[in-house]
């Protein structure tokens, strides 16, 4: 997402004028956004409209900025998806602001970014989280805080995309005793759209497609009661799960290593908690489609939940024994009850139909006390 | 006598945050301070949980060298609770620690190193027919030709009349420290851009046995990826074959581009064998034991202590000898500032005494950073590949050997020249080919252990709790890219009651101790060290990054207020 393209995208041209100077096929291209359509969970009649949508675009700034983290998301962001369509995604944005890996440095660097933040009309990408005791000097960027890189970066942007759990609520710093006041962007800006891209790290093409969505539609997608965009977690782990015939079967792994393990039984004994857990894994996979963490044999530790740290721990108890569930209650009726809670109003799996419902982020009563309820109960 | 104080932050290209502050003197740097400008308390937030969990939580201290704090946390839960893991499951993380090896340190030639020598600029004035010639003569890869550089180029000329430079932004290019001709330049930029499809490629070995990366899993007693020929979901036939091709082009790529390029780009830099040095002092644990863990003579890249720039002897590494000091750091101990405690005795109290936000200068406070100062039986010491590869060669490790002769014969110097900056960027490749060629070597074992009908990944009999003693604590070392690391962590009543982790860069960014003694980066920048133009500290980065520090971010030289680029006071 943010390495020199092979075919640069010149400032004044449109994405069609682009692609077709480049030799990128009418056809290759309506394949891309029928894959981007797919991901997304609009009809393959959306293609056409998405198409032109992104042919007319011009060249959009996007500023990225890092603040208490481990760099393991922009880690992520460089193994996406496979080159010819990884490389159409890096032609789709104009990276004003990327400190990982920018070449130059200095006052001119921090003006340019002065300059992107003025012009205004960007979208900016956060990874990590916002340190706010001690006045927040638990994480200082050329010696200012986290909180005023934020405040200032997130200033005149028209949407802000949440990446990663540190980003998204705090993760491990801001779990249980949270030593420094780490919280997420959402809760410090409140003036504009956040999308919430959960997990440890998330999965890249969950980011690439949020972006493309943004472009194309000129806003973020429907979101779920935690500001995740729904078309990457509406959907249950459980209920996507290639080992999920094995736990409808009841053959479970009961230790690792066990004849089951060897032969791929489901892991909801030994721990899994993708009975509660809202994630793409199963249907994208990571590192170009090659495996997931339960098709490795590992129970999922539930990364995409707000506070999964002190939620799902001990990551290898039976999910009715993890801390806060209180009630006894199978792994199906338990994560169906999150299910209902997380999609009422928006209706499970109902992001597929269109686009008229992609406009607004939902703020769901149910959910979030059915969230509380699960979490503290 | 004029100095010019200049501040260099954030430092791009690296992982975290880090703040270096410099005094400047008839162009040489006079005096230097290192200072890390994060702190998240992990350790705080380990206390109280399961230490079969602890591997996930650390593993999120850095997600760039996402291996290793897990490896080390199972280690020390193993070493605790007396859990001998498997043969397959020590080749396994040897195979996935090994790539994380050899994928991190070509991102961080390529990517996080390389602009500090190569300017992208002059790669447009190159003659594509001069690189595809110079490439030819140094190795076979089949992206030789003319066409292909000629292609890049074009590619470039076109990026750069866009006006939109992105990562390329305001570089310092023209840089008189910048001395490679424009056809080393353009071999190394298509380089750069191959190097990115590869990584990504090569990586999956870790998603195969871990389910994803970044931040694969791991598993206190082994691995949880179950071995199984006859199943489809399994580590079986199909999966053994991708991952062996994944080696075999990891290799490749290791032999055809990065090493030859690391040699040739290094040839125009031979001055930087003078500059950099430090503390002279090095340590190495040791990694990817061959047998057994606990067998420290099985570990491939062996272990010791080199002090003094001595070559002639290796001593012996005792971890008792660990202490770590809080004098110029943002924490206070319970005994006073002045003592140093080993890990097991280790206290994490942060108490933030420098100057409220936003900053100016940091280096006239006492305490000026994050990072304790550990020291190996009062020294300081210098981690890292360099390390391991003076520890490897001083002690006839015969793979380490012939590489490291292989390199200083083609450079044509001595191996006083390892002692730089230059130095450490090479040992990064000398480690990098010997390791690519290991690989082949553990894949083979695990083959033939299979093959042998052993399939087991794990050892169960202390994974019930029910089975731990009381109270426990063990020692979990790694030797990781960045180098020595190292966890401590104590069990009672089943959970963690005390975790501590000394980090490689902790070794090396770390602050003055309880005697005004600097620390590696901060000696290294002081060791006969240019600055010709405080506003483009371009060698700054080029010794910061020979380090591969682990803090994260991008050079800014910025004053307090974010205007101008360093301030200046006359002393």
């Amino acid at each position: 997402m943010f390495y020199p393209s092979a075919h640069p995208w010149a400032e004044d041209e449109t994405l069609g004028e682009h692609l077709e100077r480049t030799g990128v096929s009418r056809r290759d291209f309506l394949a891309f956004c029928g894959e981007f359509c797919a991901i997304l969970g609009l009809g393959s009649v959306m293609t056409p409209k998405m198409a032109a949508a992104l042919e007319a675009l011009k060249r959009p700034s996007v500023i990225w900025i890092q603040l208490q983290e481990c760099t393991g998301c922009v880690e992520s962001a460089l193994r996406s998806a496979d080159p010819t369509i990884g490389d159409l995604i890096l032609d789709l944005i104009s990276l004003d602001y990327q400190e990982t890996l920018m070449a130059g440095a200095g006052e001119a660097v921090e003006s340019a970014l002065q300059a992107a933040i003025k012009r205004g009309n960007y979208l900016l990408i956060v990874t990590g989280s916002v340190p706010l005791k001690e006045n927040g000097i638990y994480t200082m960027i050329g010696g200012r805080t986290a909180h005023d890189v934020l405040v200032e970066a997130a200033g005149n942007a028209t949407a802000v995309v949440a990446v990663g759990a540190c980003a998204h609520w705090g993760s491990v710093q801001g779990s249980r005793p949270n030593p420094t006041g780490a919280v997420g962007v959402s809760d410090i800006i409140k003036d504009k759209p956040v999308v919430n891209i959960a997990g440890c790290p998330p999965i890249a093409d969950v980011i690439t497609a949020t972006v493309v969505h943004y472009l194309t539609f000129g806003n973020v997608p429907a979101l779920d009661y935690d500001g995740r965009p729904l078309f990457a977690y509406g959907s249950r782990i459980h209920d996507q799960c290639s080992r999920r015939a094995h736990f409808d079967a009841g053959q479970f792994v009961t230790e690792f290593d066990d004849e089951a393990a060897r032969k791929g039984w489901c892991l909801y004994e030994v721990g899994c908690k993708g009975p509660a857990t809202f994630s793409p894994c199963p249907i994208f996979m990571w590192n170009t489609r090659t495996n997931w963490p339960i098709g490795a044999g590992h129970p999922c530790l539930g990364c995409t939940e707000r506070e999964f740290w002190d939620t799902m721990t001990p990551f290898y108890g039976r999910l009715p024994n993890v801390a806060g569930l209180g009630i006894e209650k199978t792994a199906d009726t338990w994560g169906a009850a999150l299910a209902i809670g997380a999609a009422a109003g928006v209706a499970a799996h109902a992001v597929a139909t269109g686009v008229h419902q992609v406009r607004q982020k939902r703020k769901l009563p149910i959910a979030e006390s059915q969230g509380k309820d699960t979490n503290n109960g | 006598m004029a100095k010019t104080k200049v501040v260099v932050d954030p430092i791009t290209r690296i992982e975290g945050h880090l703040r270096i502050e410099v005094q400047a003197e008839n162009q040489k740097i006079a005096n230097a301070w290192a200072s890390s400008t994060q702190f998240r308390g992990i350790e705080i937030i380990m206390e109280g949980r399961d230490p079969r969990d602890a591997w996930a939580f650390t593993q999120r201290i850095c997600g760039v060298c996402t291996v290793v704090h897990a490896v080390a946390s199972c280690r020390a839960v193993e070493d605790a609770l007396d859990i001998h893991i498997p043969p397959n499951a020590n080749l396994i993380r040897n195979l996935v620690h090994g790539m994380q090896f050899i994928q991190d340190h070509v991102i961080h030639f390529y990517h996080l190193h390389a602009l500090d020598w190569v300017d992208v600029v002059s790669a447009l004035k190159a003659d594509p027919a001069g690189t595809a010639k110079i490439a030819k003569s140094i190795s076979p890869w089949p992206n030789n030709s003319e066409t292909y550089f000629a292609e890049v180029q074009n590619r470039l000329k076109t990026f750069v009349s866009s006006g939109q430079l992105g990562i390329f932004t305001n570089g310092y290019w023209g840089h008189p420290a910048y001395k490679l001709p424009p056809e080393v330049n353009l071999l190394a930029v298509a380089h750069y851009l191959e190097a990115l499809d590869w990584q990504r490629d090569v990586i999956r070995l870790h998603t195969i046995f871990g389910g994803k990366n970044p931040h694969p899993n791991f598993l206190v007693g082994g691995m949880a990826s179950a071995i199984n020929l006859n199943d489809a979901a399994t580590i079986n036939s199909a999966r053994l074959t991708e991952v062996k091709d994944m080696i075999t082009r990891a290799r490749r790529f290791v032999d055809e581009v990065y090493w030859p390029d690391l040699l040739a780009i290094a040839g125009f830099y031979k001055d930087w064998a003078a500059i950099g040095g430090g503390t002279g002092n090095f340590l190495a644990v040791g990694e990817f034991p061959e047998t057994d863990i606990r067998d420290i003579k099985s570990l491939y890249l062996p272990r010791g202590i080199i002090m003094n720039k001595d070559i002639s002897k290796v001593l012996p590494y005792d971890q008792e000898k660990v202490k770590e000091y809080v004098t110029s750091s943002w924490y206070e101990y319970s005994g006073g500032d002045k003592v140093g405690l080993h890990p097991y005795e280790g206290e994490t109290k942060a108490k933030y005494t420098g100057p409220q936000p936003p900053w100016q200068f940091i280096q006239d406070f006492e305490k000026y950073t994050w990072m304790k100062a550990p020291r190996y039986d009062g020294h300081p010491m210098e981690v890292g590949p360099l390390a391991r590869m003076l520890v490897g060669f001083a002690s006839g490790q015969p793979d380490i050997q012939e590489v490291v002769k292989e390199a200083l014969g083609k450079l044509n110097v001595g191996p006083a020249a390892l002692f730089s900056t230059l130095g450490r960027t090479a040992a990064r490749g000398v480690e990098t080919v010997v390791l690519a060629h290991r690989m082949g070597k553990w894949f083979d074992d695990l083959v033939a252990r299979i093959k042998g009908g052993d399939v087991a990944t794990f050892d169960k009999s202390k994974w019930d709790p029910g089975t731990w003693p009381k109270t426990a604590q063990g020692y979990g070392f790694v030797d990781a890219p960045r180098g020595a690391l190292g966890h401590w962590v104590q069990i009672s009543d089943e959970n963690i009651s005390r975790y501590q982790c000394v980090v490689p860069t902790t070794w090396n960014a770390s602050p003055r101790d309880d005697k005004g003694v600097v620390g590696p980066y901060e000696a290294a920048l002081m060791d006969n060290h240019p600055l010709a133009d405080p506003k483009q500290p371009l060698e700054i980065l080029r010794t910061i990054h020979s380090f591969d520090p682990c803090n994260a971010c991008g050079v800014h030289v910025l004053d307090a207020t974010g205007q101008e680029v360093m301030e200046v006071k006359v002393q």
